[in-house]
C-alpha cells in the first residue's frame, strides 16, 4: 500500500498510452456486459422458469392447438394443483416495428399459476370485470407510455380484424430479469370474436403440488391423451423455455466465442503495452532494486499497474453497459429484458482483473529477473 | 585508515580479500579485478581513480552487493556479503548502502520528496516519521524549498542533491558514489563535493567514490588507483 503512489505515478507517466489501454479494457468489458445481458435475455425464460410448473403442448408442434376440454381432465391428474392456459395472438400495434408479445389467457387462473407476475388487487379486479381488459408489463408500458385506462387498438394477424383492449393494470416481475415486455388479455374475449379455432388453446400450464412429482405427472398427462387426435407433450417449464431458445441456434456458443476472442486480443494488447512500459523503465527498476526493493516487490509493482489499469477499464466498461442496456431493451424488445445483473458485474470485474494480472505477469517476471548491473549499464 | 595489502587487523568497516571478477565475452575471458585487497575504516573517504575499463565501477558494484565476485570475499560491518543470497543481499543493501549515480537516476514521475522517501518505504516507519526523515535529508542538501518539484523542474546539480538526500535518508552504513560529478559543470560539481565532504566530516559517513575528476577525488582522504584490475596506492601514499 505504501508503494501505491509509485504505481499510480507510473500510470500517469504516459497518459495517452494508459488511457488507450484503459479504453481497450472498457470496450472489452462493455462488450462483455452487453453479450452477457443478451445471453441472459435469451435464456431469461429458462432461468426464470418455475420448478413447480409444467407446460403441455401439442406433441406434433407448438403452433398446433389443444382442445380446451383437456383442462378439466388434466386437473384430475394426481399431483396437479392448478391448470391454466394461453394462446399466442400475434397482433400488431400501430406498426409492425412495434412488436410485442400478446397472449390470450384464462382470466381466473393465469395470475394464480404465475404468481411471479405481481398485479395490484385493483388491477386484478378490473381484469375480471371487463371482457376487453388486458394487463401490460411494466417495460411495455414504459416503452409506449401506456397507462391504466388506456385503450389499445391491435390489428389481428392470425385472427383478422381490429381488436381493442382496455388496460386494467400494469404487472411487475418479482425478479429483476422477469419479462415484462408483453401483454395478457382475456381468452374469453378471443374465444367470442375469433373466426376459427374455437374451443382450443395454445398450450396448458400445470402447477404442481410438489416439484418432486414432475416426472410422474408428466407421464400421467401424456398417457391420458395418448393415441388421441391431439396427443400432448408435457415438459418442465425450464425444458420448454430452453427448447424455445435452442430454436434460435447455439447463441451461447456464439457469445462465448466472441467473448473469448475479445479477451484473448485484450490479453495480447495489454501484455504488449506492459512489456513496452517495463522495457522503457528498466533503468528505474534497477534503481529501485539498488535501493533495496526486492525482486518480488518489483514484480508486484508491475502486476499492480496492470491490474489497476484493468480495474479502471473494467469499471468504466461495465458502467457503460449498465447505462446503455435500458435503451437497447427499448430499441430491441425481441431480445427480452437486457440488464447487467450484480453477478454479471462482479464476474466481469473479476475477469478484467484476471486478464490484467495475466497480461502483466510476463512483464512482471521480466522485471523481477532484471539484473541490476546490466540495467544500470544501459542507463 | 585504508590498507590495500590485505593485512588489516579485522576491525575495518569494509574488508575485501583476494577479490577476483572475470567476465566472459564470447570466447574471451576478461579479468576485471585481480586478487584485490582493501580495508576501509568507518568515517573514511576513499576515491578510486583509473582509466575507463580499469574495473572501478565493477568494484563499486561488488562493494554494494549489486554483483557477485568470481572469487574472494567482501565483509561489511561483520557481514560477509559474498555469501548472502540474492534476497538477503537486497535487504542488506536497503539497510547499509546509499548509492549516488552519475546520472542521478531519480524517478521522473515522483517529486523530490517522493524520490527521497523511496528507501523509507521499505522500513516500518510511520508516514509522519518518514516525512520527518525526508525533510531532514533534503535540508542537509539545501533543498527544503524544492520538495514538491519534479526532477524535470530541477537543475542537474539540484537533481544530484536530491539523489544524495535519497542515499542518506535511511542512514546507511556507507555511501557508494559512481562519478557523482561526472555530469555536472564545475560549480555544481564543487557544490556536490562540498556536500559529500560535509557528510564525512560532520556526519561521520564512510564514502567510497569512483571519479575521473582529479579535483573531486582530491576531496577524499585517500585516493587509490585502479589499473587493469589491480589496486595501487596514489603518489602521496595511504592515509
Amino acid at each position: 500500500m505504501k508503494s501505491f503512489r509509485l504505481v499510480w505515478a507510473n500510470l500517469r507517466r504516459k497518459k495517452v498510452r494508459t488511457t488507450l489501454t484503459i479504453g481497450s479494457f472498457a470496450v472489452a468489458l462493455f462488450l462483455f456486459g452487453l453479450l452477457a445481458a443478451i445471453r441472459v435475455g435469451f435464456r431469461g425464460g429458462a432461468d426464470a422458469a418455475g420448478a413447480d410448473r409444467l407446460n403441455v403442448i401439442n406433441r406434433v408442434s407448438l403452433i398446433l392447438p389443444l382442445p380446451l376440454s383437456y383442462r378439466d381432465r388434466v386437473l384430475q391428474v394426481p399431483g396437479v394443483a392448478n391448470v391454466t392456459y394461453a394462446t399466442w395472438f400475434g397482433g400488431v400495434y400501430q406498426d409492425e416495428r412495434n412488436f410485442f408479445a400478446q397472449f390470450a389467457v384464462d382470466k381466473d387462473t393465469w395470475f394464480d399459476v404465475y404468481a411471479d407476475y405481481v398485479v395490484s388487487p385493483e388491477g386484478r379486479a378490473a381484469f375480471m370485470r371487463d371482457r376487453q381488459a388486458c394487463m401490460v408489463g411494466r417495460a411495455l408500458a414504459k416503452r409506449f407510455g401506456f397507462k391504466v385506462g388506456d385503450r389499445i387498438p391491435v390489428r389481428g394477424t392470425i385472427w383478422a380484424g381490429d381488436w381493442e383492449f382496455n388496460i386494467a393494470g400494469i404487472f411487475e416481475g418479482s425478479r429483476p430479469d422477469a419479462d415484462t415486455t408483453g401483454m395478457f388479455f382475456r381468452a374469453d374475449y378471443l374465444e367470442e370474436n375469433r373466426q376459427f379455432g374455437k374451443g382450443t388453446v395454445g398450450w396448458y400450464v400445470v402447477k404442481l403440488r410438489d416439484p418432486g412429482d414432475a416426472v410422474q405427472v408428466t407421464k400421467a398427462i401424456d398417457a391420458l391423451f395418448a393415441n388421441s387426435p391431439f396427443e400432448t407433450l408435457t415438459q418442465t417449464e425450464k425444458a420448454f423455455a430452453a427448447s424455445f431458445v435452442n430454436q434460435m441456434g447455439n447463441i451461447e456458443l456464439l457469445i462465448m466465442t466472441i467473448g473469448l476472442v475479445v479477451f484473448f486480443t485484450l490479453l495480447l494488447v495489454t501484455g504488449n503495452t506492459m512489456a513496452i512500459a517495463v522495457r522503457e523503465r528498466s533503468g528505474e527498476l534497477a534503481v529501485l532494486k539498488t535501493i533495496g526493493f526486492s525482486d518480488p516487490r518489483v514484480m508486484r509493482l508491475i502486476l499492480a499497474e496492470a491490474v489497476l489499469i484493468a480495474a479502471q477499464g473494467g469499471l468504466v466498461g461495465l458502467a457503460l453497459a449498465k447505462l446503455v442496456l435500458p435503451g437497447l431493451t427499448r430499441a430491441l424488445p425481441m431480445l427480452g429484458v437486457l440488464y447487467v445483473s450484480p453477478l454479471t458485474f462482479a464476474a466481469g470485474f473479476l475477469l478484467a482483473l484476471a486478464v490484467g494480472a495475466a497480461a502483466g505477469l510476463l512483464p512482471a517476471i521480466g522485471a523481477m529477473r532484471l539484473k541490476v548491473v546490466d540495467a544500470l549499464r544501459r542507463v | 585508515m585504508v590498507r590495500i595489502d590485505g593485512k588489516g587487523d579485522g576491525t575495518a568497516l569494509v574488508r575485501v580479500r583476494n577479490l577476483d571478477k572475470k567476465y566472459t565475452r564470447g570466447n574471451e575471458e576478461i579479468h576485471v579485478l585481480q586478487g584485490l585487497n582493501l580495508d576501509v575504516d568507518a568515517g573514511d573517504f576513499v576515491a578510486f581513480m583509473g582509466p575507463s575499463g580499469s574495473g572501478k565501477t565493477t568494484l563499486l558494484n561488488l562493494l554494494g552487493g549489486l554483483d557477485v565476485p568470481t572469487s574472494g570475499s567482501i565483509t561489511v560491518a561483520g557481514d560477509e556479503i559474498t555469501r548472502m543470497s540474492s534476497g538477503n543481499l537486497t535487504a542488506w543493501r536497503a539497510r547499509h548502502v546509499g548509492f549516488i549515480f552519475q546520472l542521478y537516476n531519480l524517478i521522473p514521475v515522483l517529486t523530490a520528496f517522493q524520490n527521497v522517501e523511496l528507501p523509507l518505504l521499505l522500513t516500518r516507519l510511520s508516514k509522519a516519521e518518514r516525512r520527518k526523515h525526508v525533510e531532514t535529508a533534503l535540508a542537509v542538501v539545501g533543498l527544503s524549498d524544492r520538495m514538491g518539484h519534479y526532477p524535470r523542474q530541477l537543475s542537474g546539480g539540484q537533481e544530484q542533491r536530491v539523489a544524495i538526500a535519497r542515499a542518506v535518508v535511511a542512514d546507511p552504513t556507507f555511501l557508494l558514489c559512481d562519478e557523482p560529478t561526472g555530469d555536472l559543470d564545475r560549480k555544481s560539481a564543487d557544490e556536490i563535493m562540498e556536500i559529500i565532504d560535509r557528510l564525512v566530516r560532520e556526519h561521520g559517513k564512510t564514502v567510497l567514490m569512483v571519479s575521473h575528476d582529479p579535483q573531486a577525488a582530491g576531496r577524499a582522504k585517500v585516493v587509490l588507483h585502479l589499473d587493469k584490475g589491480v589496486l595501487m596506492e596514489a603518489a602521496g601514499g595511504l592515509a
